[in-house]
């Protein structure tokens, strides 16, 4: 075999190594969210509506939850919840509200992004029904209650007795006026 | 021997017609020492103009308050400086060192991919040049710092990222065709009977950080490119109102970002292990051992990078696996270090400028490697991390550590390109006020960094004021310093000095020893016998 084939052959491998690393970056992506839906090691909660059939309630326990609302820089919003805690069973249906208002003189489209912490704690959450699963759109000056329903699974180990709900409402507007 | 050095010659005279005249020359050669020639030069001036740019960070951080510069403009200052440094002084320095020498020291006639070669450099003052002249945009430059952290280089930052992420784009091609190149000559032009455990340190170190290089530069072009498309086109890779996750980023651009430390310091410890043994004038102590450590190091090196993120709040599992793993690569670190005093060991040594750059770099890279190991435990570093004590440590890594090794090949290799003996005075001068500055510059910021001071911030607290000033006053004389190199190169260029025979330095072994000084134009056009 010449020199010029013997190099051809070898770039040849090198650039599928090239290519596929370029694709392992963007492969990380999907990869990262799979790694922490599978470990929960990262406070996110699941984005899908959990349905509550045949949940064994486990009166021996109590775990405190706590709420916490922020609004992300340059969103207008108030975002609220009176409930600033509650104490369920394991298995227990309960329902939180949250209030937003729209203050601002224009409309603007609100996502709310869920996290937990401790983080081992957001795959034991399961929430039947969530304003953080769509978009909320609010025209100016609107004001909403927005009601979370979710129950712990009865599963979570038992060190964890108190873990804390985050929401950060984000200002989708533009996105959101893309998307449509 | 003379009869190669009678026919080499021979063929240098034969070639000397095809000389294309003047800067021709420079833009048309695939010729292996003129590319690393130009490498070298480029990665010089750009060594100059990052330096420009910390000679203005100091100057700002001399005094506390704000006195010269605005604040978004030292953010400029800090994130190019950063950005000049690794892929335009480091990385192209390391690369024109290996065009230079790889092919003589393997005994082949030239890279194996001549054309490619020199497209892999003439992209490379581009790619610069667009950097450099966001700078001089309106709202300036790249201000998100080297790790262009989103969302500071997403949601924060000026319309001038574009120009960052595309000058990224064509450093990455660039180190990637460089890398291809640098292994394909490796693997199919060494002389017969050059085996693979019989190459030189510098080549098999060279050799791994190729492999490096091509596994995760294609991961940094992949992270500009969703900065990229999360800025401008309205993806969401890292912004969390879309779904994305701000700490992935992190997560991607340090997967990139450790082998990256590791590329830019695995062929200093090639060039170390060939200066060491040749003004000890006993062989490397453990070669073998030099070449496992290598490639274990390499291979550590990507389950590591997390470590850069032990405050991003990961589980206390994952903070222990990347505390142990990176703790870890001090174990093949400390093989290399040890074998290098052991080459010292009983040697018959003499101090000529090269070999006190080595000695200099083994002593102060190990300071930084240990100040390393103090950030890989993770509870500690909640302290330190980001403060002045990581900018200590990764500047004795890449200023004592990279750059003085680069300056070690500079002079134990300059005689052979040049065929003239360098200005040893001129040369001692310019080690001794880099060694006593680079310390002064370097040492204090382990202080004012466990005492909390943080980087990237114009301003500091009084208390830190004594030891800043100590700290401008080293840097503004390492700075200086380096002008006594630019006198030194540009009377070598010029060939002035004392011509030097074939093996410049009595001890040295290799190959690159055997043509005759200076290396003729083209070399080894018949492979020469391996014993």
């Amino acid at each position: 075999m010449d020199k010029q084939s013997q190099h051809k052959k070898v770039v040849t491998k090198l650039l599928f190594v090239v290519v596929g690393m370029f694709g392992f970056g963007f492969a990380l992506v999907p990869l990262y969210d799979v790694f922490c839906d599978l470990t929960g090691i990262n406070g996110k909660t699941s984005n899908v509506a959990a349905t509550y059939e045949s949940v064994v309630i486990d009166e021996s326990r109590l775990i405190t939850v706590e709420f916490i609302t922020r609004v992300n820089t340059g969103m207008p919003w108030e975002f609220y919840t009176e409930t600033k805690k509650v104490k369920v069973h394991p298995g227990q249906l309960q329902q939180v509200d949250f209030y937003a208002k729209n203050p601002a003189s224009r409309d603007i489209v609100g996502q709310a992004v869920p996290s937990v912490s401790p983080g081992p704690a957001a795959i034991y959450l399961n929430k039947t029904e969530c304003f953080c699963f769509e978009q909320q759109p609010l025209k100016a000056g609107e004001e909403t209650l927005m009601p979370m329903r979710f129950y712990v699974d009865p599963q979570i180990p038992a060190d964890i007795t108190y873990f804390t709900l985050s929401y950060t409402l984000y200002d989708v507007s533009e996105q959101a006026v893309a998307m449509n | 021997m003379s009869s190669v050095a009678e026919e080499v010659h021979h063929d240098d005279d034969h070639h000397d017609h095809h000389h294309t005249p003047g800067i021709k020359r420079w833009l048309y050669t695939t010729n292996h020492k003129d590319i690393g020639t130009l490498y070298l030069w480029f990665a010089f001036i750009m060594f100059l103009v990052g330096g420009a740019m910390a000679m203005v960070i100091r100057a700002e951080l001399f005094q506390p308050g704000m006195q010269i510069v605005e604040p978004n403009f030292f953010n400029q200052m800090t994130t190019v400086h950063g950005l000049v440094m690794v892929f335009g002084a480091v990385m192209p320095a390391f690369t024109g060192l290996a065009n230079w020498m790889v092919p003589m020291m393997i005994g082949a006639p030239d890279m194996a991919l001549p054309r490619m070669n020199n497209w892999s450099f003439w992209i490379l003052p581009f790619a610069f040049l667009i950097l450099l002249s966001s700078l001089f945009l309106e709202g300036g430059g790249p201000n998100f710092g080297w790790t262009f952290y989103a969302p500071l280089s997403t949601t924060f930052s000026n319309d001038s990222t574009a120009l960052f992420v595309f000058s990224v784009h064509i450093m990455g091609a660039s180190s990637i065709m460089g890398a291809i190149n640098v292994i394909v000559t490796i693997m199919n032009m060494r002389a017969p009977g050059m085996t693979y455990m019989k190459m030189p340190m510098f080549v098999w170190t060279w050799f791994i950080t190729a492999f490096l290089l091509i596994a995760v530069m294609p991961v940094l072009a992949g992270a500009v490119t969703m900065v990229l498309t999360d800025k401008f086109f309205g993806t969401s890779f890292f912004n969390a109102a879309g779904g994305g996750d701000p700490v992935m980023f992190q997560h991607i651009f340090w997967f990139f970002g450790h082998p990256e430390v590791y590329i830019m310091i695995l062929p200093a410890f090639g060039i170390i292990s060939h200066i060491v043994p040749a003004f000890a004038r006993k062989p490397l102590f453990g070669y073998a051992s030099m070449v496992y450590a290598t490639a274990s190091i390499a291979l550590l090196s990507f389950i590591v990078w997390a470590h850069h993120m032990f405050t991003t709040g990961m589980p206390v599992v994952a903070e222990l696996f990347f505390m142990i793993a990176t703790m870890l690569i001090s174990v093949p670190t400390g093989v290399k270090v040890f074998n290098w005093v052991a080459t010292m060991w009983r040697g018959a040594m003499t101090f000529e400028v090269p070999m006190l750059f080595a000695l200099a770099f083994i002593v102060l890279f190990t300071i930084g490697g240990l100040s390393g190991l103090m950030l890989a435990i993770t509870p500690v570093d909640f302290q330190y991390h980001d403060t002045y004590f990581v900018v200590a440590h990764f500047h004795y890594v890449l200023v004592t550590g990279a750059i003085f090794s680069i300056m070690a090949a500079a002079y134990y290799w300059l005689p052979k390109w040049t065929g003239k003996m360098f200005d040893i005075k001129l040369a001692q001068w310019h080690f001794w006020c880099s060694l006593i500055s680079v310390n002064l510059l370097f040492f204090p910021m382990h202080f004012v960094g466990l005492a909390g001071m943080p980087r990237r911030i114009p301003d500091y607290a009084l208390q830190f004021a004594d030891f800043n000033k100590w700290i401008s006053l080293g840097g503004f004389a390492f700075g200086l310093s380096q002008l006594i190199f630019l006198a030194l190169l540009i009377k070598a260029c010029r060939k002035k000095g004392d011509s030097v025979p074939a093996r410049v330095w009595e001890g040295a072994e290799g190959l690159e020893w055997e043509v005759p000084s200076p290396a003729p134009y083209h070399t080894f056009e018949t492979p020469p016998v391996i014993k």
